[in-house]
């Protein structure tokens, strides 16, 4: 069993579809803690001792988010910039965070070819996710593939398209916790499609 | 009776109409007095007024002055000063006496003569000089505080010259002397003559006449103890049933009964009342009374100091002037040229630099009013003859005389040629600008704990007793006082402030304090309290910008509180909150700008239009969606495609 830990932010839940469903089905995941970012910090007042007591108590840290111009949500790269500071995620005294596993979960208004060469994105998703991966690496973190969710405005008008992101969602969080979901960097991505739904046997 | 007003009529009058006019030539108010003293001078002596007399009753000015002054310097600072006050202060006295002696000696003087003669000019007038300085703000200027040092150092050096004095007195005399030397106090006024210490006249008291030297010693200790603790731990209470009865001219009463009160227990054990005065008033100079203190003794100061600046220029015997002009000239010529080489060459010592060394070689040159008191002593004791003593009392008035114009000197020519070695100083000795904040209460006190906080220290003006009482254990600086009162905010440095925050209670009050503020002091920065909308209005008129309602942001919280406990997302309901607050602060802009408190609202075309205009706005939004601000709310985080209105 690992302790799981899913950073959530999203300032603009009111609008999101996937990332409020995606957000439920993580919810239900037992025995995992979820952090709604935005609903703890609306004042972006964030607690820096109490996130890293949060991050010494757990092994994995999923951060899920709406990739917004190729980032992270204002708010989370403040927690980034606050929490993970000097002497505690990295310099020569600052080990706090060795050994762990960063995740993320992210979602992309843009469609999966606009990422790669010759799309409108002109790279691969991976390129735009490397400081989170160098941020990983410098807090001697373990870094593996993203679970993403690409065009998540077609979930909005898709509800059924969300429904089985989320809970392939959920399953991926699950396996994680029960330590059965191989967290490799491959340089690659997941997808819903890599958690089917179990059949009643295999439980 | 009418002797009397005819009397207060002549002297108001002869300084209401000099003193403006000689403000506006730049000539300061001291010669301003002085001047209206020599005009009315004839007419004075022809209605047979005894001048002299309303002189003694005039000094006791200068015992409020150095009350006041003592107000300003805190103990500490008294303390950093004492190098300057015995090294400064005591060279001074004896170099200057030690030299006028000499002189007097070489014009044919007997020594004995010419030590009283030099004793009597080496003193310089703490009336005109602090006056002087305080008007040309100079006060807290390095010549300023040296300057101050030695006067006061003169203070002190009046009391054992009264003893020594008598000792000069004719060898037939001499075996007197000892008696003399301290019973002086206990000596009847015979008009004229009279001279102990500087308000003795008419009855006296003395406690300390008949013992030996030693309980005199213990005496005037336990005095000067007497004031210290009554001061520390007698004022406040007092002050605070004072303030009970809520009646200003019974703090008035109550501050003049103090100061009264010292002066006459100073002058019993044979002290100067001007020292002991000052000493209370460093007593006070920590109390939370301070500034109010200050306020009410101010105008009986300078009323006083008027007066006593007056009779000088009445005093002078023109007739005598003109009988032997040359000789008073020229002795006042040289003292002045004499005093002013040893005070050059004291600032020169004592590394007093660049323009402050003029200002205070200049500003003591003269001779001053405890000259005029060891004077008619020295005669009384027959130390100098009378016609001696004459042309002196001539020199002295002279010189003071003279002292304005030295400071007009000094501030057109010498100055100038500092100024800009000095304003480079200025801005690293740049003090931290002053904060008033006006009212203590609920608003006052938090906005207080804030800039101290941030290392500030703002000076609190509270008129409640009991918010002092409740407040004096957590060391605040605050002071007892109607904040709305023009004296109180120049007496806590309304001129110099960076930023007044009113944060006093009631619309009236607050009104005010705005326009005072905005009519005599518009340069200064002003935080104002609203109590509601309208009052936004007015404030708004007035030229106030920074305008904060007492209760609008603990009521938007309130509201956003509502919304999370509602099961709204917490940044939602900060996002929604911002917005309504930015809303009705925009619409409260609008508003204010078509608000005219000369025109009655319900006539205000303007007013009324957009008034009706943003209310059709607001009601087509709350009936149209129930959704009223979230529809105008930002379109941020909104994905693309998407219309705010989905």
């Amino acid at each position: 069993m690992a302790n799981v830990m899913v950073i959530y932010a999203h300032p603009g839940q009111r609008f999101s579809h996937a990332g409020r469903v995606m957000a439920q089905a993580a919810r239900g995941v037992d025995g995992l803690t979820f952090v709604d970012l935005y609903d703890e910090y609306p004042r972006h007042d964030i607690d820096v001792a109490q996130e890293q007591e949060r991050l010494l108590a757990h092994d994995v840290i999923v951060f899920q988010f709406p990739l917004y111009w190729y980032s992270t949500p204002s708010l989370l790269k403040e927690w980034q910039d606050l929490v993970l500071q000097y002497g505690f995620a990295y310099g020569s005294e600052g080990k706090a965070l060795a050994g762990k596993t960063m995740a993320l979960a992210i979602t992309t208004g843009g469609p999966e070819d606009a990422y790669a060469p010759g799309g409108y994105n002109n790279h691969e998703l991976r390129a735009f996710l490397m400081p989170l991966q160098q941020t990983a690496a410098l807090c001697q973190m373990h870094f593996t593939d993203p679970f993403v969710l690409y065009g998540a405005l077609a979930a909005q008008k898709n509800p059924e398209l969300a429904k089985t992101h989320a809970a392939a969602y959920a399953r991926f969080l699950t396996a994680i916790r029960d330590d059965t979901a191989a967290l490799k960097d491959t340089g690659g991505v997941r997808k819903a499609e890599d958690y089917p739904a179990q059949t009643k046997a295999q439980a | 009776m009418t002797d009397f007003l005819v009397l207060a009529f002549i002297f108001l009058l002869a300084g209401v109409i000099s003193v403006p006019i000689a403000t506006r030539l730049g000539l300061g108010s001291v010669l301003g007095y002085l001047i209206a003293g020599i005009l009315i001078g004839p007419l004075l002596s022809a209605l047979g007024v005894d001048v002299i007399s309303i002189q003694h009753f005039a000094e006791f000015g200068v015992v409020m002055m150095l009350f006041l002054v003592g107000l300003e310097l805190e103990p500490k600072m008294l303390w950093a000063m004492r190098s300057k006050l015995l090294g400064l202060g005591g060279l001074q006295v004896v170099a200057t006496a030690l030299l006028v002696a000499a002189g007097a000696m070489a014009l044919g003087q007997p020594w004995t003569i010419a030590l009283a003669i030099g004793m009597v000019l080496s003193l310089s007038s703490t009336a005109i000089v602090l006056q002087s300085l305080n008007e040309k703000g100079l006060m807290r200027s390095d010549g300023g505080q040296s300057s101050f040092s030695v006067l006061l150092f003169q203070d002190i050096a009046v009391i054992p010259m009264l003893a020594f004095i008598p000792l000069l007195a004719m060898p037939e005399l001499m075996d007197m002397g000892a008696d003399l030397a301290h019973g002086e106090a206990g000596r009847g006024g015979d008009g004229h003559g009279d001279g102990h210490s500087d308000d003795g006249h008419g009855m006296s008291i003395s406690l300390v006449d008949g013992l030996g030297g030693w309980q005199r010693a213990l005496v005037t200790f336990a005095a000067i103890g007497l004031v210290i603790v009554a001061g520390n731990y007698l004022t406040r209470p007092v002050f605070r049933f004072i303030a009970m009865a809520g009646l200003r001219e019974l703090f008035v009463a109550t501050a003049l009964l103090f100061v009264v009160g010292i002066a006459l227990l100073m002058t019993a054990v044979g002290l100067s009342p001007a020292l002991g005065t000052f000493l209370a008033g460093v007593v006070l100079a920590t109390s939370e009374y301070r500034h109010e203190l200050e306020s009410d003794i101010d105008p009986f100061r300078g009323l006083l100091l008027g007066l006593f600046f007056i009779t000088v220029g009445a005093a002078i015997d023109f007739e005598l002037l003109l009988g032997s002009v040359w000789t008073v000239l020229g002795l006042t010529v040289g003292l002045v040229a004499l005093k002013a080489l040893v005070l050059l060459a004291l600032a020169i010592i004592f590394k007093v630099q660049g323009a402050d060394r003029w200002l205070f070689a200049l500003a003591l040159a003269q001779a001053g009013e405890f000259g005029f008191v060891l004077l008619s002593f020295t005669t009384a004791n027959q130390v100098i003859p009378q016609s001696v003593a004459d042309i002196l009392l001539l020199v002295v008035a002279l010189s003071m005389l003279v002292t304005p114009l030295l400071f007009i000197l000094y501030e057109r020519v010498i100055a100038p040629k500092y100024a800009e070695a000095q304003q480079q100083e200025a801005d690293e000795i740049d003090e931290p600008g002053d904060i008033i904040i006006a009212g203590h209460g609920r608003l006052g006190g938090i906005v207080n704990r804030m800039l101290r906080a941030a290392g500030f220290t703002p000076t609190v003006l509270d008129f409640s007793a009991s918010q002092l009482d409740m407040l004096r254990p957590f060391g605040f600086k605050i002071f007892f006082g109607d904040a709305t009162r023009a004296d109180l905010l120049h007496a806590a440095g309304i001129e110099r402030a960076k930023l007044l925050i009113i944060a006093i209670d009631g619309k009236d009050d607050i009104n005010r304090l705005v326009h005072y503020m905005r009519q005599h002091h518009p340069e200064v920065p002003i935080i104002a309290r609203a109590v509601d909308r309208q009052h936004v209005y007015d404030l708004y008129a007035a030229g106030v910008r920074e305008i904060i309602r007492e209760t609008f942001d603990s009521a938007v919280r309130m509201g956003r509180t509502a919304y999370e406990t509602l099961g709204m997302h917490a940044f939602e309901a900060e996002l929604l909150a911002r917005k309504f607050a930015e809303d009705d602060r925009h619409i409260l802009r609008v508003m204010a700008e078509l608000y005219d408190p000369e025109i009655p609202v319900g006539e205000n075309k303007a007013y009324v239009e957009k008034s009706k205009e943003l209310m059709e706005e607001r009601e087509a939004q709350i009936f149209g969606k129930g959704d009223a601000f979230a529809v105008k709310k930002n379109t941020g985080w909104l994905p693309p495609g998407r219309k705010a209105e989905e």
